[in-house]
């Protein structure tokens, strides 16, 4: 048998090539974009990118009815864009196999918030397994379509930043294929108006039940009995955790999280002297617990927030002293920015000078919100920027349009920055709109979009034309403007600010890490006419320091020459030097 | 060897520190141990902190190292090393980069780079290697390879056969860049 180290995402993408998955639709988000990259390079399974999350579960459910096992996989907030269509397709259920993944971030890495998708699960009524490794990554999934076939309903696989991105061994075996299911018409199953709704949602209740009883024998949870003084009830990365910290500690590993297994968890509790529940994020398994009248400790010990560590284990539980992690106050914090030559920094710049009120967006592009840019306002979720910009102008009326913009990347307005666009024109506000197009996805690592002339697969696909976009929803002011061009940029700024009516700027340049090519002369520091201002560190490019003698100077080996630095020099101290 | 072996790899995001880890990890599983990895991927992408954990022994549960009690650290920047110190655990190996790479509070004169990090490293870590990995990557080829010659070092301190090495480069490389790799891990072995 093949053995081969994958992180948690390869392994759940392997597992589509090996259930005979014909499907995969997705929209990027960390710790989940993985999952659908690495599918995309097995020829088997029909892979895309979609719009956003909630598309992307449509197309799987399509998938599913007609026949086929489908996966749509996604951030924990993704889930929440898809949750429409997650709630009704519950009642439904399924033809051929569907699989949702939800990759959660305790801890919020990288996101906006760390809600507990297993909440999402028992919300929509569908069952969710939690793997606590890539072995299981891989083995979770490949059951949850042969489940999901046999019970009649979606499932959710449930990761967390540290299994979707953590690496260790997984066994490989062969895809077998799985012909369509025969599609026969079901409107009482998939037309849900009203009167099909209500008895599928009895249905439902009825499909549940049967996988609660099929879950209390299944080998997805199962009790590892050692010392039974200590019990503990965990799942997930935090099963890892408690073998770690507490090694003599008697085990209910929980791998279906929704439904809970009542019995066991009975047995278990019986079975041990002191009782612990051990999860990152909401209390759901201790109240379980408490809803059994099974005593035990959880939240009071562990932080609802933030991810749990094995050592915050072994301190609370075992006893061990744990000195805290003291780093020296006088190391410099290294937080992440905006890359040398990133075609957003000099927007950012002239909002900045411009002193506006920016409606920010997701992406790479929310980094202007640190210094020395600090050009953001707001930043809610994808794709809010426009009608947050669009209630305070209607709000606060006057002239507030004349100083403030929405600002998005390209993605982010495919994603659900449209119909905030929509709302604009409709609904009559005079906000500028901003869009970031570097015809990429960046922030989650280049995945391809609408904009992007490309499809997952890396084949040639049509791009969207912007600018008939916005003029088909009714915008008649759109300019397009190139961002390493500050003059020509602010020009359009200020024209869009003036202009009596809803206006959009693009600014067009692809993403700096995208450009192989350099200029082929080096931008270099006059230290004759440097007066050491520092005007241009308030770009906040990294390619750009000032020397021990005052002056300006350029890191050559990060600098990609976009030439920013000597725009906004005022005493021509940056010029381009001989060509190499 | 007995035990879980710990190792940090720290650096500056876009440094290469996750195809580091892969090419350890290769080595590791070609040793028979079971090996896990936490990386961290996303924001940190941008210029920010990296840190790579990695584990392997016999039977490796959790993937992350806990505070002080990482057996060797490699760091591909300086003030990283610096930062990632207290992960270290008390006579463990250390081998860094001699590379300084100024993050934004410096840069924009908030803070300050401190110049004595070698001496608190040394002070820390007596028997700890600083190396221009930069220079000796160069000689490889290209600089890109700092990483490789890093890996190179800590062969020395590990305790596997330098086939093994050699096989896991060739498998985790881009093909193109196969040569290039094979000689910094040998500049980097000395």
């Amino acid at each position: 048998m093949t053995t081969q180290l994958m992180t948690g995402n390869e392994a759940v993408a392997r597992a589509c090539y090996e259930a005979g998955v014909k499907l995969v639709s997705s929209y990027p988000g960390t710790p989940s974009t993985e999952i659908t990259e690495n599918v995309a390079k097995y020829d088997e399974v029909y892979a895309e990118w979609a719009p956003n999350e909630k598309v992307a579960l449509e197309v799987a459910i399509g998938a599913s009815i007609i026949g086929a096992r489908s996966l749509a996989a996604m951030k924990h907030v993704g889930l929440n864009v898809a949750a429409d269509p997650l709630f009704t397709i519950a009642y439904g259920g399924v033809n051929g196999g569907l699989v949702v993944v939800s990759a959660d971030d305790p801890g919020m890495h990288s996101s906006q918030n760390e809600q507990d998708n297993r909440l999402m699960g028992r919300a929509a009524g569908v069952p969710v397994l939690e793997p606590s490794h890539s072995a299981e990554a891989l083995e979770f999934t490949k059951t949850a379509f042969s489940l999901s076939e046999r019970f009649d309903m979606p499932f959710i696989i449930r990761l967390t930043t540290r299994t979707a991105h953590a690496s260790s061994l997984v066994s490989l075996s062969e895809r077998q294929e799985k012909p369509l299911i025969p599609y026969k018409k079901n409107e009482k199953k998939f037309v849900m108006m009203p009167a099909h709704a209500r008895p599928r949602h009895l249905d439902l209740e009825e499909r549940l039940a049967s996988f609660m009883a099929y879950v209390e024998g299944c080998g997805l949870n199962r009790i590892e009995w050692r010392d039974k003084k200590i019990g503990v009830i965990c799942s997930g990365a935090v099963y890892n955790y408690v073998k770690e910290a507490l090694p003599c500690a008697s085990i209910l590993k929980i791998g279906v999280s929704y439904p809970l297994p009542a019995r066991m968890f009975k047995e278990f509790a019986a079975g041990v002297r002191k009782l612990y529940v051990i999860e990152e994020l909401e209390p759901m398994m201790e109240q379980f617990a408490c809803s059994l009248g099974i005593k035990c400790q959880g939240k009071e010990l562990f932080s609802k927030a933030g991810e749990i560590m094995p050592w915050d284990i072994a301190a609370k539980i075992g006893g061990k002293e744990q000195a805290p992690l003291s780093i020296p106050a006088d190391i410099p914090a290294r937080p992440p920015v905006m890359c040398a030559g990133c075609p957003h920094r000099g927007l950012f710049y002239l909002l900045g000078k411009h002193k506006l009120v920016v409606s920010g967006d997701i992406g790479c592009y929310t980094l202007a919100c640190s210094p020395p840019l600090s050009a953001m306002d707001t930043t809610i979720c994808m794709g809010a920027s426009i009608g947050v910009a669009h209630g305070m102008e209607k709000a606060a009326g006057g002239d507030i349009s004349k100083h403030t913009v929405a600002v998005l990347g390209e993605s982010t307005f495919l994603h659900s920055g449209m119909t905030g666009l929509l709302n604009v024109v409709y609904n009559q506000s005079k906000v500028t709109t901003i869009i970031l197009d570097n015809s990429i996805t960046a922030m989650t690592g280049h995945q391809h979009n609408p904009a992007s002339g490309k499809n997952a697969k890396g084949q040639p696909a049509p791009a969207v034309n912007f600018e008939q976009l916005c003029r088909a929803i009714g915008v008649q002011k759109v300019l397009v403007a190139d961002p390493y061009d500050l003059t020509a940029t602010e020009a359009a700024l200020q024209e869009c600010l003036d202009f009596d009516g809803p206006a959009v700027l693009i600014t067009r340049r692809p993403c700096a890490l995208l450009v192989k090519e350099l200029p082929a002369a080096p931008l270099v520091v006059d230290n004759k006419n440097c007066t050491g201002c520092k005007a241009c560190l308030k770009l906040g490019c990294p390619a750009l320091g000032i020397n021990a003698e005052g002056k300006a100077f350029i890191e050559q080996s990060q600098c990609v020459r976009c030439g920013l630095c000597a725009e906004v020099c005022r005493f021509d101290a940056i010029t381009k030097g001989a060509a190499q | 060897m007995t035990g879980v072996n710990n190792i940090i790899i720290v650096g500056v995001g876009g440094q290469g520190t996750i195809l580091a880890s892969r090419i350890l990890a290769e080595v590791a599983i070609a040793g028979g141990y079971q090996v896990k990895i936490s990386e961290i991927h996303g924001m940190s992408q941008r210029g920010g902190s990296v840190m790579t954990q990695l584990r392997f022994a016999d039977e490796v549960f959790s993937p992350v190292i806990e505070p002080a009690m990482a057996d060797i650290m490699l760091s591909f920047e300086m003030l990283e090393a610096l930062r990632a110190l207290p992960y270290l655990k008390a006579g463990g190996k250390l081998i860094v980069s001699n590379q300084e790479l100024m993050p934004m509070p410096v840069i924009t004169g908030v803070a300050k780079y401190p110049t004595d990090i070698a001496e608190r490293l040394l002070s820390v870590v007596p028997d700890g290697q600083i190396v221009d990995a930069l220079t000796l990557a160069k000689t490889a080829g290209t600089v890109k390879a700092a990483n490789v010659v890093l890996l190179g070092m800590l062969s020395n301190l590990l305790n596997f056969d330098q086939n093994f090495w050699l096989e896991a480069i060739r498998k985790c490389v881009k093909p193109k860049t196969v040569d290039i790799n094979l000689k910094a891990f040998a500049l980097g072995r000395g």
